[in-house]
């Protein structure tokens, strides 16, 4: 699904990414943690086709970016901890607006369909800015599955939620936002991010520095690593 | 096909929240407003020739200035909630997005537009509201909504965005503005075509040259 190899991403003279070699198959759950300026987010801005790599080549369902990016956006849908949501529009608009964009099918249907599954079909009509954090944030999951993608990058999906907000946010990307795909989540919190993973990395100073599958993971050991690496 | 419904698509979202605030027609046509009643009374203008004369600068100042204000308007829309990351994530031309984006501009542009020239011949007493002045006015707007959708996509990634927007958009959209304030002044002076022919050609090629350029970089303007 995913293929990632030498992938380096320099800003002028900082270099975010130095050499990421990373393989993801289809309907694996891969968790990517890392201190703040590991590169976390530039990857995932590299893989949901919104940043070009400086070298080394990214490959989605088949299609080698940056050259076939836009066939590679039709398979991707991104969760951030911006919603890329329209406040001034209402729920419904909002995903009206994506599907057209994306030409959904039976659209009408599918918004129904994907506002009910994240629990949004009673405020469908209503200002997006008029909605709580954790409501926007599950909107955001909404419109990011509303072309029914195979690869979902979730890029600190739950930053700025509360204990609340972020279970029940859990609970509908476990049900919604992940079953069946291929996942790349990023996240700074390790409990959240094994509790979900098939596979676990550490990036650190733009490399990979550890990765191990779930069923296979000392919990003690990867903490350790993750300390190690992050100091 | 797909591709016009995309653009239009852009273009339908764009006006949906415009509706629903009011926030980018409201502050270009109460700015407009008060530029025409400030040149009105700064200038003191009297005499005919100098009316005629001063008149195609003063509106074309308003035009852009209001316009500055709606680029910024619908260039901090996308910023907000990372709306523009949103899309680009989309599978469509990148071209697409910029047509949207700047027709988008272009028509609430020409909205204040058809206020502010019904409003210049009434404190100017002066022949605007004219098929060539008209057209003129269409052409020099949507050079400028071109340009400018470009370069605010641009200003973007800028940490001064608001203030970089006019250091970078005056410069290069002012030979398209001297054209139009040129042609403007012959054709509602009554001149023989002929005689401000040249700048209409000028605005003309501009607006070309302004898009065409525009359409080309987008891709790489918005992407990192």
């Amino acid at each position: 699904m995913l293929e990632v190899k030498s992938l380096v991403k320099s800003f002028g003279p900082t270099i975010a990414l130095r050499g990421v070699n990373l393989s993801v198959p289809d309907g694996q759950f891969v968790t990517l943690v890392g201190p703040n300026g590991a590169g976390k987010t530039t990857m995932l801005r590299i893989l949901a086709t919104l940043s070009r790599p400086t070298s080394g080549t990214v490959t989605i369902g088949g299609h080698e970016l940056p050259k076939g990016a836009r066939d590679a956006r039709r398979s991707i849908g991104l969760v951030s901890h911006q919603t890329l949501l329209y406040g001034d529009l209402s729920a419904e608009e909002n995903l009206r607006f994506y599907g057209r964009m994306y030409d959904v099918a039976d659209l009408d249907a599918r918004i129904t369909q994907v506002l009910e599954m994240v629990g949004l079909a009673h405020r469908r009509r209503d200002p997006v800015r008029t909605f709580s954090r954790g409501m926007q944030q599950r909107l955001a999951i909404a419109r990011a599955v509303l072309h029914r993608p195979s690869l979902m990058l979730l890029d600190e999906p739950y930053t700025g939620l509360d204990q609340d907000a972020a279970a029940r946010l859990e609970t509908v990307m476990s049900s919604v936002g992940t079953e069946g795909r291929t996942v790349v989540m990023t996240t700074h919190d390790l409990e959240r991010g094994l509790a979900v993973a098939d596979r676990v990395v550490i990036l650190a100073k733009g490399r990979v520095v550890f990765e191990a599958n779930r069923d296979e993971l000392d919990t003690a050991a990867f903490k350790e690593a993750y300390r190690q690496h992050t100091l | 096909m797909n591709y016009l419904k995309q653009v239009a698509a852009i273009i339908a979202k764009d006006i949906a929240a415009e509706l629903r605030t009011r926030e980018m027609l409201s502050s270009m046509g109460v700015f407009a407003i008060l530029v025409i009643i400030v040149f009105n009374f700064a200038l003191e203008l009297t005499e005919r020739q100098i009316i005629e004369t001063a008149t195609p600068g003063a509106l074309w100042v308003t035009i852009i200035f209001a316009g500055m204000l709606g680029l910024n308007r619908s260039l901090s829309v996308e910023l907000d909630k990372g709306c523009l990351d949103g899309l680009l994530l989309t599978p469509v031309d990148r071209s697409a997005i910029f047509f949207g984006k700047a027709l988008g501009n272009a028509l609430f542009m020409l909205i204040v537009e058809a206020i502010v020239l019904p409003l210049f011949v009434v404190f100017f007493n002066v022949p605007l509201v004219q098929p060539w002045v008209i057209l003129i006015v269409v052409l020099g707007t949507l050079g400028f909504a071109g340009v400018g959708t470009l370069l605010s996509s641009m200003a973007v990634n800028t940490r001064a965005r608001e203030v970089m927007l006019p250091i970078l958009l005056f410069p290069v959209a002012m030979p398209e503005l001297i054209a139009a304030v040129k042609a403007t002044s012959g054709a509602m002076m009554g001149l023989p075509v002929s005689e401000w022919q040249q700048w209409l050609s000028l605005l003309i090629v501009f607006d070309v040259v302004l898009v065409a350029v525009s359409f080309m970089v987008f891709e790489y303007v918005v992407e990192e």
